[in-house]
């Protein structure tokens, strides 16, 4: 091995060690409470790791949370960016989630006919 | 499908031992069950320092810190935590005084406070796994010395950052690498010290099991520094896992191309053996350390000659501590001025230390250099359990001294603490009580020493035992008046007159309570300790007006030393019978059995 396979390695190693520092330009929250697992929100949460993982995004974190209220709604997303109002989406199946990712996480338009809430 | 979750298991000594490898298990299989193996991540970390918790586990990017954690617990934590995103509360670390949730790491005072440089990987990366070494810039600065620093510009850094030796003397590692560096002949060594053998102390027990990368890539820049070739790490047998870790690290290293013959295609050959002692206390003394490694019996012999020009199998031999090594990497990496922002003028970095005794986190913390006994043991030690008063801290283990309370606002350095008596040493800690008695203290590190006395001088092979002979008098009620004047007498002439460093530290817990609790050593012998721990000086009572007969203690007793009829109190102790051992005390519901003077 030499320097710049060294270099690589670490470049490769690094992104598996992102989760571990607390550091992260976007959070998303997928509603993980009963009714949500029961309308979906699982295959909601593979679908934003799998599209996150094959961009190879590095500065998300998807993370999950408990019910929230809005069961009508189910499964509930929200997405935090920084410096930015955080936007609830309702109703999100995995093609949706796939389209949040690219047109919301990464250019920055949320994805509006989907968006139930949005707060300071 | 990319990860969400990194479950952090502390798989050092101490949970491993809480039986943390059970946990991993079932959490693994509770993950599988739910169909969620491809999301969380298991990663086996080294001590990430509190282990009086143990099992810790810490859950990323949440940041949620899992405390006692047992098999059983498994199917909730999964199930609540990381399938519907709710930790389990009653799981979770919750300070003493506030009882609130902590939720993320820096929330804990516990590690608020800390300074991480050399654990910085402990309790973060999985230590089997070079990668995650790699990813934390591992190599880098190894990398960085061999294609852009001469051998002597590494010195010279080293030098420059004011590192120095964290076995507990403090010698400049810089200058030391200068010595070795400059000693002529074209065959040297490297050896690593890891030889812990203070009791309590376990700080390199957890670099090396936690980031061991991180003591080779030391060992190897210090190896290119002074040109030595071969390197030896010498550890303590009795340190199964950190010797695994480090086969396993070595192996990996050398796969890699990072260690053996023209490490990272740059002409530059550096191996490393593991060389296992067999838990002598003075084979940590540098001499005798390589007269182990040699086969010789582990004994030391006088210096000059030092090991830096006449060391292993006679050639120029740098040796430094585990720790040591561990702030190497970090220093060539962030430089010289970097490192002496942290820390004193005269000890810049940072110190590992091993907390132990009457405080409340027990385990292991990294704090800056001049941070001072009282933020410690107060702030990120939490105190002492059940409101009691702090009376005094050992530090340096058996060589050390003990530092009363009206010094806790000194600020730790080597000066500062040798200046009270005690010393740097590796870094235990030990904190005491009001229960605990300065005497009794005295006579057990003196047993330890008197027993770990390889016998090759006189003043430390007789005037060891002659010392734990008066304390064993005065502990048992028997001291004579001229009994502390001959303690002073000896421990001063064995600090001055023995070989190594074992003797000429050895009286120092004996030498520092007479500095500072000789009216302790003066009360027993007039047949009191104030502390009652002395057994031979107590006796144990039951209050009349507040037994109730209800018939424990008399169960309770081993020797069958308490009469008394259920329903029918008062009880009474046979004091001739009694054994002292403080059951009755433990079991009595009603708080009723006291301990008194015994004259």
């Amino acid at each position: 091995m030499n320097l710049e396979q060294l270099r690589k390695i670490r470049e490769r190693a690094a992104k598996e060690l992102n989760l571990r520092s607390g550091k992260a330009r976007v959070k998303v929250i997928v509603g993980m409470g009963t009714s949500g697992i029961a309308a979906g929100a699982r295959d909601v949460l593979a679908a934003f790791l799998d599209e996150i993982g094959k961009r190879e995004l590095t500065d998300i974190i998807v993370t999950q949370s408990g019910e929230r209220g809005l069961a009508s709604s189910e499964p509930v997303v929200e997405v935090h960016l920084e410096g930015k109002p955080t936007v609830v989406y309702g109703h999100v199946t995995p093609e949706l989630a796939r389209r949040i990712v690219s047109e919301h996480l990464v250019n920055g338009n949320p994805v509006t006919d989907h968006v139930i809430e949005v707060r300071e | 499908m990319r990860t969400r979750l990194d479950v952090l298991i502390c798989a050092g000594a101490a949970c491993l031992s809480a039986h943390s490898a059970a946990v991993r298990d079932a959490l693994a299989r509770e993950i599988e069950a739910h169909g969620l193996s491809d999301e969380v991540r298991i990663v086996e970390t080294g001590c990430m320092g509190p282990c009086e918790l143990g099992p810790v586990m810490l859950v990323y990017p949440d940041g949620a810190f899992y405390i006692h954690v047992t098999p059983e617990d498994a199917a909730e934590i999964v199930e609540e935590h990381f399938l519907k995103g709710r930790p389990v509360e009653r799981l979770l670390w919750t300070t003493p005084e506030a009882r609130r949730i902590a939720e993320q790491r820096k929330q804990v005072p516990f590690f608020a406070k800390q300074r991480k440089v050399v654990l910085k990987n402990c309790g973060l990366i999985d230590p089997e796994n070079i990668e995650e070494y790699i990813a934390t810039d591992g190599y880098a600065a190894l990398g960085k010395v061999l294609t852009e620093m001469t051998p002597t510009a590494v010195a010279e850094t080293i030098a420059a950052s004011g590192l120095r030796g964290r076995g507990g003397a403090g010698f400049p590692t810089g200058k030391k690498w200068g010595f070795v560096a400059g000693a002529p002949g074209p065959e040297k060594y490297v050896v690593c010290n890891a030889d812990e053998g203070d009791p309590g102390a376990f700080m390199d027990r957890a670099l090396l099991e936690g980031d061991p990368h991180a003591v080779l890539e030391g060992m190897a820049i210090a190896a290119y520094a002074v040109g030595a070739n071969h390197g030896y790490i010498y550890v303590r047998a009795e340190y199964p896992l950190a010797i695994n870790r480090v086969e396993a690290a070595l192996a990996a290293a050398h796969r890699m191309g990072l260690l053996g013959n023209n490490i990272m295609e740059t002409g530059f050959s550096f191996d490393i053996e593991v060389r296992m002692g067999a838990g002598a206390f003075v084979c940590g003394e540098e001499t005798a350390l390589i007269a182990s490694l040699e086969g010789h019996r582990g004994q030391p012999r006088p210096r000059p000659p030092y090991p830096a020009v006449e060391g292993l199998f006679g050639k120029p031999t740098l040796i430094n501590n585990v720790e040591t090594f561990g702030n190497v990497r970090h220093i060539i990496l962030n430089g010289a001025d970097w490192f002496r922002s942290i820390g004193t003028e005269s000890s810049p970095g940072t110190k590992v230390f091993a907390l132990s005794g009457k405080v409340v986190n027990t385990g292991l913390v990294e704090v800056p250099m001049g941070t001072t006994l009282r933020e410690l043991i107060f702030e990120i030690g939490g105190g002492i359990p059940d409101g009691k008063e702090f009376k005094a801290v050992q530090t340096g283990g058996p060589s050390g001294g003990c530092i009363p309370a009206e010094y806790l606002d000194t600020p730790i350095d080597y000066e500062s603490l040798q200046e009270l008596g005690s010393i740097m040493g590796s870094g235990g800690m030990i904190v005491m009580d009001a229960d605990n008695c300065m005497v009794n203290l005295a006579r057990f590190f003196l047993e330890f020493t008197a027993n770990e006395s390889c016998g090759k001088c006189i003043p430390c092979r007789v005037g060891l035992p002659a010392m734990l002979e008066i304390l064993q008098r005065i502990t048992r009620g028997d001291g004579r008046a001229d009994d502390i004047d001959k303690l002073e007498r000896l421990g001063k002439t064995i600090k001055t007159a023995s070989l190594c460093g074992l003797g000429q530290t050895a009286p120092n817990p004996v030498l520092s309570t007479l500095r500072y609790f000789r009216d302790e050593y003066e009360e027993h012998l007039v047949g009191r300790c104030r502390a009652k721990e002395c057994t031979a000086l107590i006796r144990y009572w039951i209050d009349p007006e507040a037994c109730r007969g209800c018939d424990q203690c008399r169960r309770a007793c081993p020797v069958g030393a308490i009469a008394g009829t259920p329903g029918n109190p008062p009880y009474a102790i046979d004091a001739e019978a009694c054994v002292r051992c403080g059951t009755c005390r433990e079991v009595c519901p009603f708080g009723a059995v006291e301990i008194l003077d015994r004259r």
